[in-house]
């Protein structure tokens, strides 16, 4: 049960702000989206139907279906890419294990962009709002989304979130997801790049241990590297590792405590933007 | 673990069609799940049975197709099987692949009764 409002709400993913107590959406519970509401409708009224109207009871039948099992968020993903693309807002899913920096990468990156454009942010974990508190701070309207159980965003919190948010046009949204290497690889948000960050202070061997995720990057940020003199991480080999797993990619180091590396680092978000 | 998520994918996509096609109970569910669409094929048949708990598909058999990783080198054109984003060209030696198969995530069919 929810705490704030005693809804049975359970497991579910709930938005929330910073500073405001009672604020808070639950993911999915306005209509037409909630999909096991749906069919546990559907369930009942359709085996109604099979048992007054069509005599299938016992005999097996196959039927094919050929459907990709992420359809509904990859059909949600797009609509929010489309609603992204009519608005002129560039947004970015940024993606880590927890503790590479992604918070702090935004804490630097949006004050050095406000200038030139808006900005907004929705963040993902499971629980608090201790990383929306730290964009709030900086003065730029955030979301969090707590996803509870959930390991990762899907296309249906953004979609509410965004909702909430009502990015300005032509704007950046930078779309901070649950700290996880894994899960949030395989799920569409609707963004128009994947930046995932990885930190000095983790193995060099990250990109060929999670491939999957930097398989679907566009842009990798090696966070931290103030901290190179005082370790035995090397660079070239994640670089290599990471780019041998996706020739693709753009690599770009940077430190979000120095703020080394961070003209390079915007100059790609400036140039993103300006092609809005 | 997102194989929770997959799962409960699956189900949704099933039970709307079950129901339309006037299935009183789902007996198995075939599934095309390429080795490099990321999904542990383990943890997906164990969240199956709990994802599956009190809908038609209670007990349903869970079948899974796992084909092959298959890419091209962007640097020769060699076209050769791919256990892995991380794939060396057998023929130039270069990591440049561009992968065509292998991330399938499908329901292929279901049996209704």
């Amino acid at each position: 049960m929810c705490d704030t409002c005693g809804c049975s709400g359970d497991g579910g993913a709930v938005l929330r702000k910073p500073g405001a107590k009672e604020y808070h959406v639950h993911v999915g519970d306005e209509g037409g989206h909630h999909h096991h509401h749906e069919h546990e409708h559907g369930h009942d009224h359709h085996h109604d139907h099979g048992h007054d109207h069509h005599h299938h009871h016992g005999e097996a039948r196959k039927v094919q279906v050929e459907q990709d099992v992420l359809l509904q968020n990859n059909l949600l993903a797009e609509r929010n890419r489309g609603w992204f693309e009519a608005r002129r807002v560039l947004a970015l899913n940024f993606l880590s294990s927890p503790g590479s920096g992604k918070t702090s990468i935004l804490e630097k990156t949006i004050p050095m962009l406000l200038e030139q454009s808006p900005v907004t942010v929705i963040e993902g974990d499971q629980q608090t709002t201790n990383d929306a508190d730290r964009i709030d701070a900086l003065g730029v309207p955030v979301i969090q989304v707590n996803t509870g159980t959930g390991c990762h965003l899907d296309a249906q919190m953004v979609q509410r979130a965004v909702r909430e948010l009502d990015p300005p046009e032509r704007s950046l949204l930078c779309i901070e997801n649950v700290g996880n290497l894994v899960c949030p690889a395989l799920f569409d948000l609707g963004e128009a790049a994947k930046v995932v960050v990885i930190s000095v202070t983790e193995g060099e061997d990250k990109p060929i241990k999670y491939p999957t995720m930097f398989h679907h990057a566009d842009v990798v940020l090696l966070n931290k590297i103030d901290l190179l003199p005082h370790l035995d991480f090397d660079v070239a080999k994640c670089r290599d590792y990471a780019m041998q797993v996706n020739h693709h990619l753009e690599w770009i180091e940077v430190s979000a405590k120095t703020g080394e590396g961070f003209d390079q680092w915007t100059a790609w978000l400036t140039s993103k933007l300006a092609a809005l | 673990m997102h194989e929770m998520s997959i799962a409960m994918s699956v189900i949704e996509a099933v039970l709307g069609k079950a129901c339309e096609e006037g299935g009183v109970k789902i007996t198995g569910i075939e599934l095309v799940v390429g080795k490099l669409a990321g999904v542990q094929v383990e943890s997906l048949k164990f969240c199956f049975d709990a994802a599956t708990r009190d809908t038609l598909a209670d007990g349903a058999e869970l079948l899974i197709e796992e084909p092959e990783g298959r890419g091209r080198c962007e640097s020769c054109g060699a076209e050769f099987a791919v256990s892995s984003f991380y794939a060396k060209c057998p023929q130039c030696g270069q990591f440049r692949v561009r992968i065509e198969s292998g991330e399938e995530l499908a329901v292929r069919s279901f049996t209704i009764e």
